[in-house]
């Protein structure tokens, strides 16, 4: 069993988790993703990694409350045990085959939307401690809901936050934010954008003006996670690709977002409906 | 009744069962096993024998049956089969054993896989288990894979001593006995279950979670962890698509994703979080037993289900009982057609395949007459889900995370027949060196490795 060694909540309906998952923590990388199950009867839930520890054994996650499976992770306490915890999974960023030299002499932007920040902080993390240049501008709906922003002052050179409402940092999308560096003649060697579909498709419509090179990851639709359903396929360039195993990082000038986001809704009426049973105590929710 | 025929085994109704998941077959009961027992001639050469991958002794099973000594029977079968339920469920007899079959000649060849079935769910309901006398040798060997060939490698290792842990990436061990074959040919619980808790009592750890070069390499087992030998079972796993326009549209998605959401997750029940969609009507691309496993889930599940086929009846790779069943229970068949693009509306959804009407011409490679395609026959057929089944390949993820192991243009790992790759010390069998084949196929390639294995080892 993969045991809940801390939980912490990072804002409303957001919890961190650091699971006990020895072999998965001993070769994660930035990049990667795991999969979790609660229960039986669970549904298995791909979820970003948020940090990994090897000598401690444990995986860091943040999940956010939104359906009915994301509820019975976040409803889980420390001391309490996933079903399964299965990883990492996917590629790791294509960085990690660069050696420190040319890391060294490179200048990064991160654009971390609402959970994507999780996800951001292991990358960072290793690239600053390669010695990159690295910084980070992380977009919210609104104050409360900015997550890891202290954590992630400490490993990067620079932290911009957005909120959608100004309560917090800079008023306005991630995109605004990016469009005012690059316009103020920030240079930068090479971009990633991790958050919603959405604005993934905008910040690369945006970082295009630049032609800013640009990474994103997809958060697609999976079932096992290994290549063999298929439910995460998306077009780049042109070409079928599988976000598990191709993936999930893709460079997002090839991706055709519109259709990534289509696929996204495949299984939304049967998910609300097990939502709202779920929120009104049915037992079958 | 004359010892011509084969005595007929009990089914669900057509109609009741198109709309239930319980097993359509019901196995035949003591006095139908003994009648088609007494039905073998009991040949001095079996030829039944040499046509079975794992070689049963089934003349001898037989026998034991009629003589009513049901753990002897047990006991025959254990020495070769890990998986007799398993088998004498979903084996093609057909084209083994029973196709072997000296009767079958002029007659109906015996029942071998009803009577093999017969035996395992006796042995099964009387808790009845073979006593295994086992000494260990000291040796640790990983099995990566828990379908039929990491169980049937797994059980020979463990019997000859080995200390053997199977490696899954899935959170339940079994394979595509769990992911992909429908609970109405094979049930879950009772049987896959109770099947791989008998190879447990060897011995066998069972590791699930772990995705072998992901989670750990082949290297880092055999360096870290002293494993001396590995074998690779893990499957041909990857879906394979038409590569049509529109195939991308929601509602299309492959027989692995549309089995493994119903079977592995257990989305044909309500209880389940994992959702599944049908609509009202369903298309399977494809000819084989995933097709007809994939359209008959479908029609379960409330649709309307056509297959579609580019070739005939009689050329299709699924069993002829299967396309029988699937038949019987309502599903159509549209032959000689070949899905050229799939349609959709404005938002993105399925709305059906645009087909062209096939005609047969001379042989293939493959020896099945070649499909061609009769200009202007294009016709469209409407659906809400499109599941293609087509086949699938081998996971290239271990090959690529293990230097060394060489693998074919199809990302098949490269092994000769008894399971020996081009990496010392690391042996594969089944699916993933021959590409997509049956359980059975699976399990004779594994313990081929297992005894390439005793072999390397030196015990």
């Amino acid at each position: 069993m993969y045991k809940i060694l801390k939980k912490r909540i990072l804002a409303p309906d957001i919890c961190l988790m650091e699971v006990l998952a020895p072999r998965v923590a001993s070769n994660a990388q930035p990049g990667q993703f795991i999969i979790v199950r609660v229960g039986e009867k669970g549904e298995r839930v791909p979820l970003t990694i948020c940090d990994y520890d090897p000598k401690a054994g444990s995986i860091t996650i943040v999940t956010q409350r939104v359906g009915a499976s994301s509820r019975k992770i976040y409803a889980l306490e420390e001391g309490e045990s996933f079903s399964d915890f299965v990883g990492p999974l996917g590629l790791p960023s294509e960085f990690i085959h660069e050696n420190e030299e040319s890391l060294r002499n490179k200048k990064y932007l991160f654009v971390a939307g609402g959970l994507g920040t999780a996800p951001v902080y292991p990358q960072v993390k290793y690239l600053h401690q390669k010695g990159a240049h690295v910084e980070v501008i992380i977009g919210a709906k609104t104050r409360d809901l900015v997550i890891m922003e202290e954590e992630m002052k400490n490993v990067v050179d620079q932290v911009y936050v957005c909120t959608d409402d100004g309560s917090y940092g800079f008023k306005g999308l991630v995109t605004a934010k990016l469009k005012e560096l690059m316009d103020s003649g920030n240079k930068y060697d090479q971009a990633v954008a991790i958050g919603p579909m959405i604005m993934m498709k905008f910040v690369t419509l945006t970082a295009k003006e630049y032609k800013l090179p640009l990474i994103v990851s997809l958060n697609t639709l999976m079932v096992d996670g290994t290549g063999m359903c298929g439910a995460c396929r998306v077009t780049v360039d042109g070409k079928t690709k599988f976000a598990c195993v191709d993936g999930p990082e893709f460079d997002a000038y090839q991706v055709d977002f519109d259709e990534a986001m289509r696929r996204q809704t495949m299984y939304k009426p049967q998910e609300a409906e097990a939502d709202h049973k779920c929120k009104i105590g049915l037992k079958n929710g | 009744m004359d010892k011509k025929t084969r005595v007929p085994v009990r089914e669900q109704d057509p109609v009741i069962r198109s709309r239930n998941f319980e097993e359509v077959s019901y196995g035949y009961d003591q006095g139908e096993a003994l009648l088609e027992a007494s039905r073998c001639i009991q040949c001095k050469n079996p030829r039944c024998v040499a046509a079975c991958p794992v070689n049963i002794q089934i003349p001898q099973f037989i026998k034991a049956v009629l003589d009513g000594d049901m753990p002897w029977a047990t006991s025959i079968i254990g020495k070769d089969s890990s998986l007799p339920a398993v088998c004498g469920r979903v084996c093609p007899q057909e084209s083994q054993c029973e196709g072997a079959c000296i009767m079958g000649i002029k007659h109906d060849p015996i029942a071998i896989g009803k009577l093999e079935r017969y035996v395992a769910d006796w042995a099964r309901k009387n808790k009845y288990t073979p006593e295994e006398e086992i000494k260990p040798n000291g040796k640790k060997v990983a099995v990566i894979g828990s379908g039929p060939a990491g169980l049937a490698c797994a059980t020979d290792l463990a019997k000859a001593g080995c200390d053997v842990t199977i490696f899954e990436a899935l959170h339940k061990p079994g394979g595509v006995l769990v992911y992909g074959i429908p609970e109405f040919r094979l049930p879950k619980e009772e049987v896959v279950d109770y099947e791989i808790g008998q190879v447990r009592k060897l011995g066998v750890k069972i590791e699930c979670n772990v995705v072998v070069g992901r989670t750990v390499t082949i290297d880092q087992l055999m360096d870290n962890e002293g494993y001396h030998a590995v074998f690779v079972g893990s499957g041909a796993g990857l879906p394979k698509f038409m590569g049509i326009p529109g195939e991308n549209l929601n509602g299309v998605v492959s027989a692995n994703e549309f089995l493994t959401r119903s079977n592995l997750m257990g989305a044909y029940s309500p209880d389940s979080d994992t959702p599944i969609y049908v609509g009202r009507r369903v298309a399977v691309v494809g000819g084989g037993n995933v097709a007809m496993d994939a359209a008959r889930t479908a029609l379960r599940l409330g649709a309307e289900v056509t297959i579609v086929y580019r070739r005939t009846e009689k050329e299709m790779p699924a069993r002829v009982e299967e396309v029988h069943h699937a038949r019987e229970e309502g599903v159509a068949v549209q032959m000689l057609t070949n899905p050229v693009a799939v349609l959709g509306n404005e938002k993105g959804w399925v709305t059906g395949l645009k087909c062209i009407r096939m005609e047969l011409v001379e042989p293939d490679e493959s020896g099945r007459r070649r499909p061609v395609e009769i200009p202007g026959s294009e016709f469209d057929i409407p659906c809400d889900v499109a599941v293609i089944a087509l086949g699938t390949s081998s996971n290239p993820l271990i090959a690529r995370t293990t230097p060394g192991l060489e693998i074919n243009r199809h990302n098949g790992i490269i092994a000769d027949e008894k399971g020996v790759t081009s990496r010392p010390g690391v042996f594969a069998g089944g699916d993933v060196v021959t590409g997509a084949a049956t359980v059975i196929l699976a399990m004779g390639a594994g313990r081929e490795a297992a005894k390439s294995i005793l072999e390397y080892l030196g015990v």
